[in-house]
């Protein structure tokens, strides 16, 4: 634009280019935001309509068949897959909230934020790389892959995203609220677990949930760590465990069409616990910060 | 605040010993927590350092140089993967950064209002689609149709540029790096539609009154203010798409050398990584450690670089990895 900064308002003679120009740009943006859902449209309408057919009560109830056979299901991939999600999320969120506790409640600046820094960092660690620090950490020492192995990465990958998204919320609470329960007397100890947890306690949730939603279709760590399991339901963290990532990854490599439909119904599967994981944490997270006045 | 109410020896006196246990206790496990977090950081370089190490010993720098990848006669370097990664998440960063900002632009000034929040919620939703299902959908869906009509029209056109020559293949450098377009697009689009929201009304008015048009408004105000935020959230995408492991193993079809042609199958140091690390020992394994170690460096270095410019920018009100990490 030129220097005077009247110049828009004097300079009548090209109105009609600029407002062409600003409805292509407006077209333009438009057309971004559709591509970018009719994406989301496409691979979600792909993995429901190729799934869907192969979808059935056997297919979810029935273990998988033996190596190279089409016709099992993936019962024994579901139950190793809750398995290992669910070990790691009993290990990462505790540690999680606890260190975002640590770093809104206890912690000087000068601390806190190499902590936070830290956690950015491992954020940004590709997950392959977490696969392959747990396989030197626990496959090399114990010897064979397992189902515990995969659960460590999971939490690993989990942990920043729970300690940041409650880190988010932990410093959303009122601060009139805690200063209340100083004013009375009340033991810092008491003040977060009584008033501050309570308070954000929706916040907190949709992290974990976010991050269980995050790693549940995590497939590297496990490509790395659990890729040998006996046939049949297997509920032994100590021994491999079947999973439906890998479950998915395995069929899809495959030749076979039969293996392609059955990686789309576990696709389908996955996918719809994902975003449904997706959808109720939103919810929790819309409810929670009403609730908080922010 | 706390130091005051614990030196007051009124209160002190007042305290039960569940208190005298509970604050240090809760202060001790929180700090332990955070020690573990540092601890973990700390322990995935001295393991991936530790694994590659024969590797290192045995190739030194002249690994990164390497253009050879031969499991039986034990010579392995990581330039196929190093070209492989740098060209896939280039395309992808080419195609996925002005795709976000041209969304946040309709999501903050062009949408309606009522459309604003739920396309936002879409677009999370893309972030939320596990790797592997991409994955899948590259070699069923995305590869076929790369092969039969994105390829050999761009080598009809474009033929004459070696990058667009060769044969065209479902599996290859391109299909990759279209995947790795969608996944980073999401995550671009969360931090800069994030970035884009912070922009003062009044800087926006005052330019509407000097009668600009909405482009013009935006062009001089909210990308110029937004700058650093989209920088950041542009390479903490690169980030991720250099990171990905599975979905690029799937349809990159796993070859060892360079290659020139886009449409050829090549390998990424995370895919490489993914394919072989199962069926490794040895010399083989410390190689693909060693490629990890690589790849860990980029990671880290793209995630400071990302954060510094984020904080010299001063959006304060932004947080980058809290949106980043919703957006998962």
């Amino acid at each position: 634009m030129s220097a005077n900064p009247h110049a828009l308002l004097l300079d009548r003679g090209n109105l009609k280019r600029r407002n062409r120009f600003n409805r292509l740009v407006s077209g333009v943006s438009t057309i971004a935001a559709i591509l970018a859902v009719a994406v989301l449209a496409i691979v979600v309408g792909s993995v429901f309509l190729k799934g869907v057919s192969a979808l059935s009560w056997h297919f979810l109830t029935a273990p998988t068949a033996l190596f190279g056979e089409s016709g099992g299901g993936i019962s024994n991939a579901i139950i190793g897959s809750a398995i290992i999600v669910g070990i790691a999320a009993v290990i990462a969120i505790p540690i999680g909230i606890l260190v975002a506790i640590y770093t809104t409640e206890f912690a000087p600046a000068s601390i806190a934020h190499p902590v936070r820094f830290v956690l950015d960092i491992l954020n940004g660690v590709p997950t392959i790389i977490t696969g392959i620090f747990v396989y030197g950490l626990i496959v090399v020492p114990q010897g064979h892959p397992s189902g515990f192995a995969a659960s460590i990465a999971l939490a690993i990958v989990m942990l920043p995203i729970v300690a940041r998204t409650a880190q988010e919320v932990l410093t959303l609470v009122p601060s009139t609220l805690k200063e209340g329960a100083h004013a009375l007397g009340i033991a810092p100890w008491r003040t977060t677990v009584r008033i501050t947890i309570p308070t954000a306690a929706g916040g907190l949730l949709t992290g974990a949930l976010l991050a269980v939603a995050r790693v549940a279709g995590e497939t590297a760590p496990i490509l790395l760590l659990d890729f040998i399991f006996t046939q049949g339901v297997q509920t032994d963290p100590g021994q491999g465990l079947a999973s439906i990532p890998y479950f998915i990854f395995q069929s899809s490599e495959s030749p076979k069409p039969e293996a392609h439909t059955e990686a789309w119904a576990a696709a389908l599967v996955l996918i719809a616990f994902v975003l449904a994981l997706n959808v109720v944490a939103r919810s929790f997270h819309a409810r929670s910060r009403k609730r908080m006045g922010a | 605040m706390e130091a005051g109410a614990l030196s007051n020896p009124v209160l002190r006196a007042g305290r039960n010993l569940t208190d005298r246990i509970g604050d240090p206790l809760l202060r001790g496990l929180s700090g332990l927590a955070a020690a573990i977090a540092v601890a973990a950081i700390a322990g995935i370089v001295y393991e991936v350092v530790h694994l590659a190490w024969p590797a290192i010993s045995q190739f030194g720098l002249g690994f990164v140089t390497t253009n050879d990848w031969n499991p039986v006669a034990k010579r392995f370097g990581a330039a196929p993967f190093l070209y492989g990664t740098v060209i896939t998440s280039f395309i992808a960063i080419l195609f996925a950064a002005p795709l976000s900002i041209a969304i946040s632009i309709y999501l903050t000034e062009m949408a309606p209002q009522r459309i604003r929040r739920p396309v936002a919620t879409l677009i999370d939703m893309l972030a939320a689609i596990p790797t592997v299902i991409l994955g899948l959908w590259g070699i069923l869906v995305l590869g076929p149709f790369m092969r039969d009509t994105i390829e050999p029209a761009l080598n009809s056109v474009l033929g004459f540029i070696p990058i667009f020559g060769g044969d065209p293949s479902a599996f290859g450098y391109l299909t990759a790096a279209v995947i790795l377009t969608i996944m980073a697009t999401p995550i671009i689009t969360s931090v800069t539609h994030e970035v884009f929201e912070t922009v003062p009304d009044d800087l926006k008015e005052a330019s509407y009154a000097l009668g600009a048009t909405r482009w013009e408004m935006v062009r001089q105000v909210v990308l110029p203010y937004s700058r650093p935020g989209i920088v950041g959230a542009t390479i903490l995408g690169l980030g991720r798409a250099i990171g990905e492991a599975i979905a690029v193993a799937q349809v990159i079809g796993g070859a060892y050398l360079i290659n020139a042609s886009l449409f050829h199958t090549g390998g990424t140091l995370a895919a490489q990584i993914a394919s072989q690390f199962q069926n490794s020992a040895g010399l083989q394994k410390a190689s693909l450690a060693y490629l990890g170690l690589i790849l860990l460096v980029f990671a880290i270095a793209v995630n400071v670089i990302a954060r510094i410019i984020v904080q010299r920018g001063k959006i304060k009100d932004v947080d980058v990895t809290e949106t980043e990490a919703v957006a998962l």
